[in-house]
């Protein structure tokens, strides 16, 4: 192997330990202070993909004045090309259940859930089994703390954290207007850390290693390591665990088939990058986020193709609350269309490039927020595409 | 009382009647029901001392919360990117072809609905699809061939 070949990593799907439930064991022996003081120095930014520090949410949320306080998984991953958080449960469910406990400890709730996606629910007899052991041992531990789970109904945008409370609330799916944030007023309407999957194991980890070597993984602003779904036009298509703070260019070595034309990282609401940028792009928070997705097109697909499929995708999944999204989604779509077929001017595209950036600052959540990065990053690097 | 009575009072035992407790109830009847009917959500509304228009609201919001009939078994094909550019198309046509329906439909004998669905998450391993929960990857004509004969004859 070269020493281009990108560093592989085993600590989410590393091995448990031999005793059960012994970290959490151990973290519950600590104080509360020294636990979020762990969390801070190892730098750890949520995995769902928008980065928000863990040691503030946990903070923020245990100072809220309240007295009842949730623990939330966000199982409800739905961005296409990700399939990360089903390997994790399949294969290392007690991690993420340890780290929820010790996260109820921290932020002092007694009821924890777990939001699992209606397109998972073959999974649910597994996590069942899990979950009795972890009672058990919570029990045995003196730890006041259940988790339940939760199934959705096949709605992308229930992984909107306040569209999740709505759905477990019994409503539609519908995201709240911020402020007020979770850390404040979550499900039903108490201070609420919801985490996604992958940070739950995350905190786990730190929490067995220490922060010191777990920020040896990673770049000053990607602390650790992260679980990437690679997916489409790929020889070896799969999950891996890799240090964040890549460049794309090594990672498109790696991944790519040799034909490689673009990257989309962060899945249909994330960024299309092409070719020529490869080398300057990392995937990161200091460059560009990914809660994991990494598709990869070769030169034989159209991206106009790829591009009207994203908009069908969010077309469908759109809530229908807000009108920029709503219209939005719809106009962007027949747009493309009518420029393919001829019905309008090449130019129309500078209208719907408008029109996106006005989803991205009037839209309510970050559904509507973000069509906007697929939709001008794909216009703009293959605009020949879009008309020809 | 109806079964669809009887089944939302055992649900309602089980999961409580409030507001909360809604979609799992929901959720329990389309899975044994195959479909929620309007009868059935005014019933739960009754149940959980909801107005009817509620449960709607929440039971229309979902895609796999079906409102109309469905057959005993639901097929869902992924259409999202990475699944239709491994031949989506071509799985699509194999199970039209088998079922003698199209995209939406049920089989006459109630068996069979033929759907498709946005990312099922299994994006490294398409085209995929769910029958009911049960997932199903890597599919070739072949194997959707051998899957669907399987089902056909339970």
């Amino acid at each position: 192997m070269s020493e281009q070949t990108l560093k592989r990593v085993d600590l989410i799907f590393g091995e448990y330990s031999n005793i059960k439930y012994k970290v959490l064991a151990d973290t519950l022996k600590r104080s509360n202070d020294e636990i979020l003081k762990d969390l801070l120095d190892s730098g750890l930014r949520g995995r769902g993909g928008a980065g928000f520090p863990t040691a503030m949410k946990w903070k923020f949320t245990a100072e809220s004045p309240c007295d009842e306080r949730f623990v939330i998984c966000n199982a409800d991953e739905g961005e296409p090309g990700t399939f990360k958080d089903r390997e994790i449960l399949l294969r290392v469910p007690r991690k993420v259940f340890s780290g929820m406990a010790i996260c109820g400890k921290v932020i002092g709730a007694k009821r924890g859930f777990m939001y699992l996606r209606g397109e998972y629910r073959f999974m649910i007899p597994d996590l069942m089994k899990e979950l009795e052991i972890y009672h058990e041992h919570a029990q045995k531990l003196g730890h006041d703390f259940k988790i339940e789970i939760r199934l959705g109904s096949g709605a992308y945008i229930c992984g909107e954290e306040s569209a999740l409370f709505e759905s477990m609330e019994g409503g539609r799916g519908e995201p709240r207007n911020k402020p007020p944030y979770p850390t404040t007023s979550g499900f039903m309407k108490k201070p609420t850390v919801i985490n996604n999957v992958e940070t739950f194991v995350n905190v786990m980890m730190i929490m067995r290693l220490g922060p010191e070597q777990y920020k040896k993984l990673g770049t000053t602003d990607s602390r650790g390591s992260k679980v990437f779904s690679v997916s489409g036009d790929t020889p070896i298509p799969g999950i891996y665990e890799l240090e964040l703070g890549m460049p794309l260019d090594r990672f498109v070595d790696e991944f790519g088939d040799g034909d490689t034309k673009a990257v989309q990282v962060g899945g249909a609401s994330g960024f299309c990058v092409p070719r020529k940028k490869f080398k300057e792009t990392v995937i990161g928070f200091e460059g560009v986020p990914t809660g994991g997705s990494m598709m990869i097109f070769n030169s034989s697909r159209s991206m106009y193709n790829v591009l009207h499929n994203y908009l069908e995708f969010f077309e469908e999944e759109s809530c229908g609350q807000c009108t920029p999204c709503r219209v939005g989604c719809q106009q962007l779509r027949k747009g493309i269309v009518a420029v393919k077929k001829g019905e309008k001017k090449a130019n129309y595209l500078d209208q719907l490039m408008k029109l996106s950036e006005s989803m991205k600052i009037t839209a309510k959540c970050g559904l509507g927020q973000s069509v906007a990065n697929s939709f001008s990053s794909i216009v703009n690097n293959f605009k020949e595409e879009m008309i020809y | 009382m109806t079964d669809c009575q009887e089944l939302i009072k055992e649900l309602a035992d089980k999961y409580g009647r409030e507001r909360s407790s809604l979609l799992p109830i929901l959720q329990g009847i389309a899975e044994k029901e195959n479909f929620i009917s309007d009868s059935c959500m005014t019933d739960i509304a009754k149940e959980l001392d909801l107005s009817a228009a509620q449960v709607y609201g929440t039971a229309t919001f979902y895609s796999f919360l079906d409102t109309e009939p469905r057959g005993k078994y639901v097929i869902r094909v992924c259409k999202t990117i990475t699944c239709d550019m491994h031949g989506k198309k071509t799985i699509i046509q194999t199970l039209e072809d088998m079922l003698k329906i199209k995209i939406g439909e049920t089989t006459p004998n109630k068996k069979f609905t033929l759907l498709e669905t946005n990312c099922l998450g299994w994006c490294h391993e398409g085209p995929a699809m769910l029958i009911n929960e049960k997932p199903f990857s890597g599919l070739t004509p072949e194997k959707v061939h051998d899957i669907i004969s399987e089902y056909i004859n339970k």
